[in-house]
């Protein structure tokens, strides 16, 4: 993963010895190799900085903190983000600040022995290069009330900053959290102490950071976990907004403010603001009341339970039924000689009818995931069994199809297709390691090798990840692989894979899938006993491919640059006069509501990325899909509904306008209306197709903007939505619950949702911000059809296919800082449920593909955007009429 | 503290234009196959141990050859030379036996650069600087050498920090300009070089602007370390470096990408030097002048380099064609960063206000 930029960070206590009881065991023990392995969860989970504390009074402080840091260096998936290190001994913390290559965080000094000894650490810090936490603590202790706080936090931000020279975005306060409802009067305040010291410290100390533990808060409701929670999420929903950004929170237990029942919030709320002088009383009062708590779910038709355990286990498979899967799992294993015969036995034979149903078109792809995910709960039912009977047998034994590792290429982040294939082939008894998204050549070969992989799959949807595959050949080719590689994914083509991948990866075979319904045909002709005849069939298609190819190259006929210039779209703009958008540069849309998205949601594609053909809610009605597809609908339904009112993600857009010209096929922005100083260039490239009959121009989207010459002062506008902040955390949630099913639902949703994004936005583009029709009363159902006026193409896409006039339009729009979406090396946006594009509102505008592209064309793009002409033939490979090494070659 | 005139002549010349390194010093001491006794010289002639090798002696033994080489690197176009001390610590230094020389190394290794470096400015009436190179030395602080036990390290940070802070004493006491801690493949080391840098800074009571250069070690664009180029950064933002960059285990072509990554992140100078290519199957590094100075030379008018020059492999023509091919080009302009906090691990990592 690229770099990851945080909002609030939460900081949990796992690795700390004074907050996990486990950890500090596990220390003290001298068990480190399981000490790490919490480290590695916290990791995996999320965490963003690692909170290491070896404060115990029977360790040595500073050999725990030293080994344990040492290890954690060793573990690439642990180090990978920062440490906090953490103690109240400086001896401790300068150990730990020997031990660690990255910028960490010291968490704490203060001023509690006097101002020298503070002056002497942050030195000391300044020298080791750490961000710091300063407490609000001085010679008189530990600072309480508002007043206190502030004058603390403000002489040693004087002393860091102004004396030391301290960097003050490198600065965390730590105003102290202190219970409240405590019943003595004078802690009553403190919540909205700290709540104010916050803002006050955010408005007058600038770029210094606050942090707090949350939990010392709630200390007086102990034993009741639902009050507690929900205080802590409702001090931390006050202190965030006025700029709280780091805390040491239980994030689990932590309710979304929102979902909070409306009168604990209020009683809470009364409590933590300090709002009424009987609060505490109130809350007590019923505070008893939500300690616990419980849920009731509805019965289904059960009559399949009479049936025989083996029948049971097929009949949850093929239906997907996760409910009663442990319970017969253990019933089988209690019957079986060891528990693998309940994977070769029942359970395979459960998924050789999935699989046979789903060969014959009997079951669809949303079904048979649903089925991968009982599988799965089964097999993870039954791991410690084997775990247990392999240290006692020292025997293995697995009869896996195959191993198969699969990735996203580096720089890509889309991955709903690669976990459907993933699903499938873990159906029918492959195993797969998946390495998710962006991941590098070395990595993909490191894991192929050290796991003994029997074959590769990459994937990849935007055209950049094509050159990244082609790398990952050439690596494999190099490193002496011979094991099979795959390609797939939205942006990958048999010709592509024929002609570029292929000649790379000579010593192994490179094969284009379809899709995830082919994925199993394919490797089981790979890996099985007829490989070398399949082998040579696909070595001959790709050859005749191949050989097409280049005959098509010399036959695909272009117009030169200067003749589809003179023949580009001429628009009358003495009769047009554009409208003037509402405001000019950028507004931003923070947690935007996801409700009102939902009707703008396109379903079409939905079903397509579950392989399911047909046109909503036609498909309904389809006699062979209709079925599955209706119940895929309302599993998404469900989830949508819950997605929102749970607020499993939310939604950014930031859009913005400028004067605009086009100067040539350029499209040049101004600063302001006086149209002199340009802010920013955005290039655009033009159809050079020869149409002998055809009377359609040669257009570009420069054609859109009117011309400087013209003198019309003309508009452009560009826009960057996404539904995806958290869309991570909601798929590694499942991911850990073994249910692929429900996250590539969400996937695929929120997906959806940041396509709605970008219609209803443009809606209000048109109607209000830009407010060229602010008449305009279609449906969302006419919205998908696109019978409005104005287009927003996106770079990347046919009518621009050049990804990097991305950068441009993020960068215009802060689009990283307004919108907390950013672009990969290959100009992939993370989160991958993100949308961008321009905004032009010329009537006559319309969506078309540039298509083929001639050499003459490329070197006046280069020129115009300063590269060279080999950078250009690299971005621009995917539409290029000529092959730029025979055109080398041939020179 | 007082920061030394030359560093603010050197501010004002990088901020118009291009700035120019040398190149090897291995390689041209390669082709004057020297023998042993060179390399012991009189001094040295029963020292118990095998001498031929140890690059940095030669400050002590042949400075002829040395200045030589730093005389024929100003003349190609370099506007900073590098001192021959890229081993010259006592952890380094070690292998020879030679420890307690090591801060005569030091010394020496600048009084000879700096004798080329005013000679040629005079002669030239253009000012040439010396860099003093600060090598990582041969042990990691963050890598155990015991693959069994991951927990070691051969070296601590507190060692490192004392012996880098030898070498210091000695370029600045021998007239270097420039602080220069090169071919980083742990940061965790240069963190440590940064420290006793900054102490020698603070027990001299000057000031020398300082070059920080990583190394990224091979294709998977992280250090040996397994830092990426903005976590690196990340790292080292604290020692307010004159630049950052990258330089060794690399051509051009490769290093490209995470030049272009640092220059991103990083509100300093940012400074290149590659190798010649990578190594042919013979191990030498065989790309020509001209091919990495056309490579170079579009680093330069894309707006990625304010220093380039050149590392294993290059020699003087190599300097001249990059020179040449840098001339007039405006350099690159440091970015204006948003201050954010931001920190690091393996990965980068930034706190959104």
């Amino acid at each position: 993963m690229t770099k990851s930029t945080a909002i609030f960070v939460n900081i949990g206590e796992r690795t700390n010895v004074t907050g996990s009881a486990k950890f500090r065991k596990l220390i003290t023990a001298g068990d480190y190799s399981a000490a790490l392995d919490i480290a590695r969860e916290q990791v995996a989970n999320g965490a963003q900085i690692l909170d290491v504390n070896m404060d115990e009074g029977l360790l040595d402080s500073e050999a725990a903190m030293v080994t344990f840091l040492n290890l954690l260096a060793a573990e690439p998936d642990i180090a990978r983000v920062p440490v906090m290190i953490d103690s109240s001994k400086w001896s401790v913390i300068e150990a730990g600040l020997k031990c660690v290559q990255g910028k960490p965080i010291v968490n704490s000094i203060s001023m509690k022995e006097g101002e020298e000894q503070f002056r002497e650490h942050a030195k000391k810090l300044r020298r080791y290069g750490a961000a710091v936490v300063v407490m609000a603590f001085d010679e008189k202790g530990q600072a309480d009330t508002f007043q206190r706080k502030t004058e603390i936090c403000a002489r040693a931000y004087k002393i860091l900053v102004h004396e030391i020279g301290y960097p003050p975005e490198d600065i965390i306060f730590d105003p102290n959290v202190f219970a409240v409802a405590t019943g003595i009067e004078e802690h009553n305040n403190y919540g909205v102490d700290f709540i104010e010291a916050t803002r006050w410290i955010r408005q007058n100390l600038p770029h210094a950071h606050i942090s707090g533990g949350v939990s010392n808060l709630s200390f007086s409701f102990r034993g009741n976990e639902t009050v507690r929670a929900a205080m802590h999420s409702v001090f931390l929903y006050h202190a965030i907004a006025v700029g709280m950004d780091m805390g040491i929170v239980n994030a689990g237990a932590l309710p979304v403010y929102s979902d909070i029942d409306p009168e604990l919030r209020e009683l809470c709320e009364d409590v933590v603001l300090n709002r009424r002088a009987d609060g505490t009383e109130r809350l007590l009062e019923i505070a008893e009341r939500f300690k616990g708590g419980a849920s009731t779910k509805k019965e289904a038709d059960l009559a399949w339970r009479e049936w025989p355990v083996e029948k049971r286990l097929e009949h949850a498979l093929v239906s997907g039924l996760t409910d009663f899967i442990e319970i017969d799992t253990e019933e089988a294993r209690a019957k079986s000689t060891r528990p693998l015969d309940v994977i070769e036995g029942p359970l395979m034979a459960g998924m050789n009818v999935v699989g046979d149903l789903f060969g014959a078109g009997k079951m669809f792809l949303p079904q048979v995931v649903k089925s991968a995910r009982v599988m799965k709960q089964a097999v993870a039912y039954l791991m410690p069994f084997m775990e247990e009977e392999k240290l006692r047998l020292g025997t293995t034994g697995s009869s896996s199809a195959g191993k198969i590792l699969l990735a996203t290429v580096k720089g890509d982040v889309h991955d709903i297709g690669k976990n459907i294939v993933g699903v499938v082939l873990q159906c029918n008894n492959f195993e797969v390691i998946d390495l998710g998204v962006m991941v590098p050549a070395a990595k993909i070969l490191a894991v192929a090798k050290e796991q003994n992989v029997d074959a590769i799959g990459l994937s990849g949807l935007i055209t950049p990840s094509l050159d990244e595959m082609c790398h990952v050949a050439a690596e494999m080719e190099r490193e002496g692989f011979d094991v099979p590689l795959l390609i797939g994914g939205a942006t990958t083509s048999k010709v592509h894979t024929a002609v570029k991948i292929h000649p790379n990866y000579a010593r192994g075979q490179a094969v284009y899938v379809l899709d995830a319904s082919r994925a199993v045909g394919v490797a089981s002709s790979l890996l099985g006993r007829d490989k070398a005849n399949y082998v040579a069939d696909v070595q001959a298609d790709y050859l005749k491919i191949a050989d097409a190819h280049a005959r098509a190259q010399d036959n695909k006929r272009r117009i030169t640059l200067a003749a589809a210039r003179s023949d580009g779209l001429k628009l009358d703009w003495s009769a047009y006069r554009p409208k003037k958008p509402s405001f000019l540069g950028s507004r931003s849309f923070v947690n935007y509501p996801i409700a009102e998205l939902v009707p703008f949601i396109d379903w079409t594609p939905f079903f397509a990325t579950w392989e399911i053909k047909g046109t909503y809610p036609l498909l309904f009605e389809d006699e062979k899909v209709g079925k599955a597809a209706k119940a895929l609908f309302n599993d998404a339904q469900a989830m949508l509904k819950q997605m929102v009112d749970e607020k499993w993600v939310s939604a950014n857009a930031v859009i913005g306008f400028w004067p605009a010209n086009a100067v040539g096929d350029d499209i040049a922005l101004y600063a302001d209306e006086a149209r002199s100083e340009e802010a920013a260039r955005f290039f655009t490239l033009r159809q050079q197709i020869a149409r002998s009959t055809d009377k359609r121009r040669h257009v570009a989207l420069s054609d859109f903007i009117a011309p400087k010459e013209t003198g019309v002062a003309d508009y452009i506008g560009g826009f960057a939505v996404t539904a995806g902040i958290g869309e991570e955390a909601v798929a590694e949630r499942f991911d850990r619950a073994n249910d692929d099913y429900s996250k590539i639902l969400s996937q695929a949703l929120t997906d959806r949702l940041a396509e709605a994004f970008a219609e209803r936005m443009h809606q209000r583009v048109r109607q209000e911000f830009w407010g060229y029709a602010p008449d305009e009363t279609l449906a969302p159902a006419e919205l998908i059809r696109e019978t409005y006026a104005g287009i927003r193409p996106a770079p990347g896409y046919p009518a621009q296919p050049d990804h990097t006039e991305k950068r441009t339009l993020f960068e215009l729009l802060d689009v990283e800082k307004q919108a907390g979406i950013k672009l990969t090396e290959s100009y992939a946006m993370w989160p991958g449920s993100s949308v961008s594009g321009l905004y032009f509102a010329h009537p006559e505008s319309f969506y078309f593909g540039v298509g083929r592209i001639e050499a003459d064309q490329v070197a006046d793009y280069a020129a115009r955007k300063g590269w060279t002409l080999r950078e250009a033939e690299r971005w621009l490979a995917p539409v290029l009429n000529y092959d730029p090494v025979r055109v080398e070659a041939a020179e | 503290m007082s920061k030394a005139a030359s560093a603010l002549t050197l501010h004002h010349i990088a901020s118009e234009r291009i700035l120019v390194l040398d190149g090897a010093m291995g390689t041209m001491i390669q082709r004057l196959k020297l023998t042993e006794a060179d390399f012991r010289g009189e001094r040295f002639k029963d020292w118990p141990r095998d001498l031929k090798g140890n690059n940095d002696l030669l400050v002590i033994t042949r400075p002829d050859a040395v200045e030589a080489i730093h005389r024929q690197y100003f003349e190609a176009g370099a506007d900073i030379v590098e001192t021959n001390t890229f081993s010259s610590t006592t952890i380094a230094q070690a292998d020879y036996g030679m420890e307690a020389l090591a801060y005569e190394l030091n010394l020496e290794g600048a009084r000879v650069a700096k004798r080329a470096a005013d000679a040629v400015a005079r002669e030239t009436g253009r000012p040439r600087f010396v860099a003093g190179a600060i090598g990582p030395t041969n042990r990691t602080a963050s890598i155990s050498p015991d693959v069994n036990n991951p927990g070691f390290r051969g070296v601590t940070f507190d060692e490192l920090r004392t012996a880098y802070a030898e070498a210091a004493r000695g370029l600045i006491d021998g007239g270097a300009d420039i602080i220069l801690i090169e071919t980083i493949f742990d940061t965790l080391n240069a963190k440590a070089a940064v420290a006793a840098v900054e102490d020698v800074f603070e027990e001299k009571g000057v000031e020398l602007p300082v070059m920080i250069s990583g190394t990224i070690t091979d294709l998977s664009g992280r250090t040996l370390s397994g830092q990426t180029p903005s976590a690196f950064w990340y790292s080292l933002r604290h020692a307010n470096p004159f630049s950052i960059g990258l330089n060794c285990a690399l051509g051009a072509r490769e290093m490209r990408a995470h030049i272009d990554e640092i220059g991103r992140v990083a509100d300093t100078f940012v400074c290149a030097y590659p190798n010649a290519g990578l190594p042919n199957e013979f191990g030498e590094y065989d790309e020509s002048p001209e091919a990495m100075a056309k490579l170079v030379g579009e680093f330069a008018r894309s707006g990625l380099v304010n220093v380039v020059g050149g590392c294993c492999g290059t020699t003087p023509d190599h300097i001249h064609a990059i020179a040449e091919a840098v001339k007039g080009v405006e350099p690159r302009h440091p970015p204006e960063i948003a201050p954010k906090m931001r920190l690091s691990g393996l990965e980068p990592f930034e706190l959104a206000s």
